[in-house]
């Protein structure tokens, strides 16, 4: 069977695949990037069990695999009375994970923020609220979204272990048709592919083009 | 089904996912031998002269680092043997997870050779060292601090991508929990297990990687004070 073949036959089927991996993607960077901005500005709290939870969960997503949370999400949370489905459980297990990464970069990027601008604003009276909101957080984007971006980048591969809890992707569908007609080069080759231009030439780019339009929005409010 | 915590079934389990564990680290171990390895080469690859080695490097790094280790592991596994290779799973495992931190280890190394001052380098090239003699004596010795909480960072890395190396059927910690939970169709304990004895090995190793950087960001600030 010539590769072509192959595609117009299993092509579709790939397609559908990618597209619940981009659905993945897309809900679990949302709930990731709210994850980190929250825990993040949690650790930073001076209130010891705000910044205690903070680290708590930061330490406890950080120090166990991917795989297991999933796992825990997906299995055991039903021996509590809570079944999720298994995209929600992917999603939520993903999100949780990357936001406790995050969540340090978002506490490095506040730590990074120049310390005159802090001075200023204490100056100016500013209550400790409007500091965060109108100064210290605008700031951080161009700080933060570099390494944001190399993370998302890893979230999207991450994103092939929902597979694992039955959640059709891309990986799923790899799988199915690899169990099917035994063409493992082209099933995975093809999978491999996808992922790859899906983060070459989309993912990467976007993330490239909101680290321009943050650092061009700071630099203008300087100005 | 209830969400009772069964101490004797967690205690009758515990020795056989202790084993287990042997097994994750050993995997981990070897993979990050292989990954060490590997991303020398990937460095060599980047900095010899020649630029189609260059851009080929490059292209196959990229690729690498941008598609998923389960798929990789997958087309590993898979794909070997129709071409007559057959190997286990676990030499497979262990030559993708190197394949495939190799690839972030060797961006590591970079940033460490980076790290050294240029002026280091333009000292020997004064002082007329052989190549050998610069990289031995001078910019090893400094470039090696600088890459430690970086290889660190990926030994706690691979320990945690180990579990992945249970869906090609390698018989670690997590698919010994797996197979225990299948078994019994209890799932709470032995999952639970798993995340503890994680969490017992990665934080400890983390928090002594935070100790080494710590020191290493100290040694380097004295160095700055002195050349000041």
């Amino acid at each position: 069977m010539s590769y072509f073949a192959f595609l117009s036959e299993h092509g579709p089927t790939m397609l559908l695949g990618t597209v619940t991996t981009i659905k993945v993607l897309i809900c679990s960077t949302i709930l990731y990037v709210i994850i980190s901005l929250i825990f993040g500005l949690m650790r930073l709290s001076k209130n010891p069990i705000i910044q205690g939870t903070a680290t708590v969960y930061i330490e406890f997503f950080r120090g166990t695999s991917l795989l297991v949370q999933l796992f825990w999400f997906y299995y055991v949370l039903p021996f509590f009375g809570l079944t999720l489905e298994a995209f929600t459980a992917g999603v939520v297990a993903i999100g949780m994970n990357f936001g406790a990464y995050g969540a340090e970069i978002v506490r490095g990027g506040v730590l990074a923020v120049p310390k005159g601008q802090w001075e200023g604003a204490f100056a100016l009276n500013f209550t400790p609220a409007k500091r965060m909101r109108k100064i210290i957080i605008p700031q951080i984007f161009p700080i933060i979204l570099p390494p944001a971006a190399n993370l998302t980048v890893e979230l999207l591969k991450a994103t092939a272990l929902v597979a694992l809890v039955t959640v059709v992707d891309l990986t799923f569908e790899a799988k199915q048709i690899n169990s099917i007609t035994w063409l493992s080069a082209q099933c995975f080759g093809t999978a491999l592919l996808i992922y790859y231009i899906i983060s070459r030439f989309f993912l990467v780019p976007f993330l490239r083009w909101l680290e321009v339009l943050a650092a061009k929005k700071v630099g203008k409010e300087k100005a | 089904m209830n969400a009772e915590w069964r101490w004797d079934f967690a205690i009758e389990i515990l020795p056989q996912m202790l084993w287990a564990t042997l097994n994750t680290i050993l995997a981990a171990g070897i993979g990050y031998a292989i990954a060490a390895v590997v991303g020398l080469l990937f460095l060599l690859g980047q900095r010899t002269p020649i630029k189609i080695i260059n851009m080929a490097n490059r292209e196959i790094v990229e690729f690498i680092r941008s598609t998923p280790l389960l798929i990789q592991l997958f087309f590993v596994y898979f794909v070997l043997p129709q071409f007559g290779i057959t190997l286990s799973a676990w030499v497979c495992g262990m030559i993708t997870i190197g394949l495939h931190f190799g690839t972030y280890l060797s961006e590591v190394y970079r940033g460490a050779l980076e790290g050294v001052p240029k002026t280091q380098w333009e000292a020997c090239r004064a002082l007329n060292f052989s190549m050998f003699y610069t990289y031995r004596k001078i910019v090893l010795p400094q470039a090696f601090p600088i890459a430690i909480p970086g290889m660190g960072n990926y030994l706690v890395g691979i320990f945690k991508d180990t579990p992945l190396l249970s869906t090609i059927g390698v018989a670690e910690l997590f698919h010994a929990a797996t197979a225990v939970g299948g078994y019994h169709y209890r799932y709470l304990e032995p999952y639970t297990i798993v995340g503890i004895i994680f969490l017992t090995l990665s934080i400890p190793a983390a928090i002594w990687i935070r100790k080494i950087e710590k020191n290493v960001n100290l040694s380097q600030g004295k160095i700055k004070k002195e050349q000041i």
